[in-house]
């Protein structure tokens, strides 16, 4: 595979690591018990403790703690038994204990590594350096009032698990595919509820470029990116600036970046000397945070199936691809469907392939024409199930099929009452179709004698009229044979 | 003992001798004799006779009802405000009520007054006040006196007998060196004793609560009062808690004290070692063995005290920034400027100069030889301590190295007034509990302190001890 990308002078190479903050589901906040729910009214869900108001103490919600193990146990990481929590200092509206409680040199969380899969059957494996627990910031609204500045602290202690990856993505689609399969883990997981539009799940993008070979170049950060589609353009944006910087001589300076979603662009937002010291210390007020090999146990056996298990369940007990296979585990929902698509009835494990098409193709399209979600989807499983074994037991062709899914998905009904009331059962009675066919022959005649000069092709036009009187019922293999059966007795 | 007395008060009211309205009024004729001390931060007379009216209408039996209490103006208060001496907090009303002195009123004490303190808690003097200086009780005329410090006020308020107790929090010596100044008890007890819920915080690492008093009787029932787990502190101990009063015991026979030989400090003067050395005496009268320990990182103490402290306050005290409550500058043009203005006007001089010693030990590059190093020694010193309570029970030192001095002597010597914590600071280090207990006086007539310092938790003894060599004393 080819990740490099062209230059003026040479080819270059990305080196790309992402930071993810992704935000834990939890009822409460990381150190209060004010409520974390998105999108009340500003500072409605603010605690003494969440406005640093004098003499207010931290303490630690246990429930966080054990989704940031879940989490790790989803990473393959190493859980650790001791971490503890430092505060990380600067000055901010929105920062009101002017520090945030985070994790610094012992993190909850040690290496791991997850596997990111592509179309042509290969995958990947991106290491993980850390996950650790932190604080959220409070808001900073700037666009209220002309000359104020809003806070809203509804968000001001969430908790937030950041997930360091190693340096190891060299292509924008593979930080995609990462940062895809990160929000995947953590859904499965039920650890983040992944909404990216509403920030639960965003990145930091570190980014470098290097000749083949070389050595690691110098970094920027891009800051806070929330979609995919914008992590993958403010990575090609940065690409192509510090390429340009270099093939003309230049350096590149160690900045922290914005990106700009309107203009596609990114700008420096501080550069090295404006880099905050944090100074980090151990928080006082709290306690390093010790876990023992049981609770660790107890929290791991309660992890449900996880997407890289299902996969490899998947592959073996239906033989699917590795690609299908990781497109239907891609999300927890589609996996959901799909066993509950393929367990509704016991003749449709020995159709898996069909099963994943039409979920993937057929189903989601109709999904994404009609907006809607595969959560709720007007079609169950257990529907799509009685349609597909239509299909397979030769009731229905796949062609009439389309039409029947469309109609169960506006209409709520179920394939077979679409299919009884309009009769569209597939004619496989042969005299029936011979009858048809003899009907097409009779009527073109001088079609009849071309296709029997040579011109092959012609077959398809038979094929076509006789669905036509048909209605398109007609078995389409049993047409096809009685056809050719038919018109090469003529010969 | 002083003429007052917690425990003969609370015997007054049990057999109607006296009423709460009766005591209190006489509390408040006196605290209004003696505003030139300069005591209270915050008094409202009218506030305390509203408690008074409160408390007659409740029937229900209270611990400490109608006992006047001044609460050290650290701790954050319902029905007062709460300033910390600072005046970035000048016109602070806490909605909430701090753990320790929610369990006072929950005994039926009555609030005086918030005492005068060194801002945010950080001097020896009771000097870096916003609110201006508390003069010792003990001054004579025309030579003002300083009533040491944190907690010079509630010490104060104890000695000039404004009150039957007071809280007090003590960082490096907080409450045994102003006692010491003062001539009265007070008590730090183990670190994790009382909830430091809701005092506004200086050191978390080191704060702790504690009390001054007239004896050591009242402080064992007062300190019972405050102390208790805490689930809103996670740094709070779960540990019973003897009922200290009732299990005094002033029978040392067959005990062991340690004196340490590092607390020997030159320079120190002649009647601060002779008070020390008559407490040994009559500790040995009463069968007490007298062992000579070795605490080998004693000297080190305040240079680490001095590094993890203000490294503590540095970031404590970065929420006072203009944004949410407190004192906001007018000069405000951009969020940098609101921030460097706020903290400017806001803070003063020793507070300004502990937050920058403390940016500056945990700066890129500087951490490890100063933070890291500090907390290393800070590990060192409490183990010398846990090595020396294998061969004592209990450790008696001078509690500071003078008697009270001049209000404005140390004034613009930071240095010189660092080192009145000598002696207090180690067990601050250390999490142990220490007592201060006036022992005899120096020349000019002031009170001297004695330390006594026990086993993480093991105030029991700590009370036993002080108790003893005060009913000896007298």
């Amino acid at each position: 595979m080819n990740n490099l990308i062209k230059g003026e002078k040479h080819d270059w190479e990305m080196v790309i690591g992402l930071e993810i903050h992704a935000q834990v589901k939890s009822n409460s906040k990381l150190f209060s018990s004010s409520s974390t729910k998105f999108g009340s009214s500003p500072n409605s869900q603010v605690s003494l403790v969440d406005a640093a108001m004098p003499g207010m103490l931290p303490v630690i919600n246990k429930y966080c703690v054990e989704q940031a193990i879940k989490t790790g146990v989803g990473l393959n990481a190493k859980i650790n038994n001791y971490s503890v929590f430092d505060r990380k200092n600067y000055f901010y509206a929105d920062l009101p204990q002017g520090y945030q409680i985070s994790q610094y040199k012992y993190p909850i969380v040690g290496e791991g590594k997850v596997t990111i899969d592509f179309k042509d059957g290969t995958s990947k494996d991106i290491r993980i350096v850390r996950l650790h627990l932190e604080q959220d910031a409070g808001k900073s609204l700037h666009d209220q009032n002309p000359s104020k500045t809003y806070v809203d602290l509804n968000r001001s202690g969430v908790a937030l698990m950041e997930i360091v990856s190693e340096p190891d993505i060299r292509t924008p689609d593979e930080a995609g595919m990462y940062i895809s399969k990160i929000r995947s883990i953590l859904m499965y997981l039920d650890t983040c509820d992944g909404n990216m539009q509403e920030g639960s799940l965003r990145a930091d993008v570190n980014i470098s470029v290097r000749k083949p070979g070389d050595e690691y170049g110098t970094r920027c950060e891009i800051k806070n990116l929330n979609s995919i589609k914008f992590i993958k353009q403010a990575i090609n944006y940065e690409a192509k600036r510090q390429i340009e910087i270099l093939e003309s001589g230049g350096s590149i300076e160690q900045n922290t970046m914005l990106f700009n979603t309107s203009t596609g662009k990114t700008r420096p937002m501080r550069n090295k000397e404006e880099a905050h010291d944090y100074r980090y210390f151990p928080d006082p007020d709290l306690l390093p945070l010790e876990i023992s090999k049981e609770e660790i146990g107890k929290i791991k056996s309660s992890i449900p199936e996880l997407p890289d298990e299902l996969k490899n369940k998947f592959i073996e007990t239906y033989k699917l691809s590795n690609y299908d296979a990781s497109v239907l585990t891609a999300e927890k929902q589609t996996s959901d469907y799909f066993n509950e698509t393929i367990n509704s009835d016991p003749e449709l494990k020995n159709h898996a392939k069909i099963v994943v098409n039409w979920i993937t193709s057929e189903l989601f399209s109709l999904l994404n024409k009609n907006n809607q979600d595969l959560n709720n989807s007007p079609v169950s499983p257990e529907n799509l199930g009685q349609l597909i074994k239509l299909i397979s037991t030769n009731e229905i062709s796949g062609k009439i099929a389309k039409d029947v899914l469309e109609d169960m998905f506006s209409s709520g009904k179920t394939a077979r009452q679409i299919v009884d009331e309009k009769g569209l059962q597939q004619v496989t009675d042969q005299g029936e179709i011979a009858k048809v066919i003899d009907e097409v022959i009779a009527e073109n005649p001088k079609i009849v004698e071309q296709y029997l000069a040579g011109k092959d092709k012609l077959l398809g036009f038979f094929v076509g009229q006789a669905m036509k009187l048909t209605k398109g019922k007609a078995n389409p293999k049993m047409l096809n044979d009685i056809l050719k059966q038919k018109l090469n007795k003529k010969n | 003992m002083s003429k007052s007395s917690l425990q003969q008060t609370l015997k007054d009211l049990d057999t109607k001798k006296i009423s709460i309205r009766e005591l209190n009024q006489d509390y408040l004729k006196k605290i209004k004799e003696k505003e030139n001390l300069n005591v209270f931060i915050h008094f409202s007379e009218e506030n305390v006779l509203k408690q008074i009216d409160n408390l007659e209408k409740d029937n229900s039996a209270k611990k400490l009802k109608g006992i006047p209490i001044a609460i050290k103006d650290l701790f954050c208060t319902k029905s007062m405000p709460t300033t910390a001496a600072s005046k970035i907090l000048e016109n602070f009303n806490p909605t909430y009520e701090s753990f320790v002195t929610q369990k006072l009123l929950d005994e039926g004490s009555i609030f005086v007054g918030k005492t005068n303190l060194d801002e945010f808690a950080m001097g020896s003097a009771t000097n870096t006040s916003f609110f201006g200086n508390t003069i010792n009780p003990l001054s004579k005329e025309n030579e003002p006196l300083a009533p040491g410090g944190s907690s010079g006020g509630s010490a104060a308020a104890v000695a000039a007998d404004l009150c039957l107790g007071a809280t007090g929090t003590d960082t490096g010596g907080s409450i045994r060196q102003p006692a010491s100044f003062c001539g009265v008890v007070g008590i730090k007890p183990t670190y994790g004793l009382c909830s430091r819920w809701g005092i506004t915080a200086f050191a978390s690492s080191l704060d702790q609560a504690g009390i001054f008093s007239h004896n050591v009787e009242d402080a064992s029932i007062l300190l019972h009062s405050i102390a208790g787990f805490d689930q809103r502190d996670s740094t709070s101990a779960k540990v019973d808690i003897p009922n200290y009063f009732e299990n005094l015991n002033d029978d040392l026979n067959g005990k062991t004290v340690g004196i340490p030989k590092e607390y020997s400090i030159d320079g120190t003067p002649m009647e601060i070692s002779q008070i020390w050395e008559d407490a040994i005496k009559v500790l040995e009268k009463k069968g007490v063995k007298i062992k000579n320990i070795s605490l080998p990182h004693t000297k080190y103490a305040l240079p680490t005290y001095y590094i993890i402290a203000p490294a503590e306050a540095s970031s404590n005290l970065a929420r006072y920034d203009g944004v949410k409550y407190g004192f906001r500058s007018d000069e405000i043009d951009s969020l940098d400027e609101m921030y460097e203005n706020t903290r400017a006007q806001g803070f003063g001089r020793e507070v300004k100069r502990r937050i920058l010693i403390g940016t500056y030990v945990l700066s890129a590059g500087y951490y490890d030889a100063y933070y890291l190093k500090a907390q290393k020694v800070r590990k060192l010193i409490a183990d010398d301590f846990n090595k020396a309570f294998k061969e004592c029970d209990f450790i008696v030192t001078p509690t500071a190295p003078s008697a009270a001095f001049p209000l404005n002597e140390k004034q613009n010597d930071p240095i010189k007034m660092y080192l009145n914590d000598v002696f207090t600071v180690p067990a601050s280090l250390a999490g142990l509990p220490g007592i201060s207990i006036p022992f005899g006086k120096d020349k000019n007539n002031l009170p001297l302190g004695i330390q006594i310092l026990g086993k993480h938790f093991d105030e029991q003894q700590v009370f036993n001890a002080a108790v003893s060599l005060e009913r000896s004393y007298e």
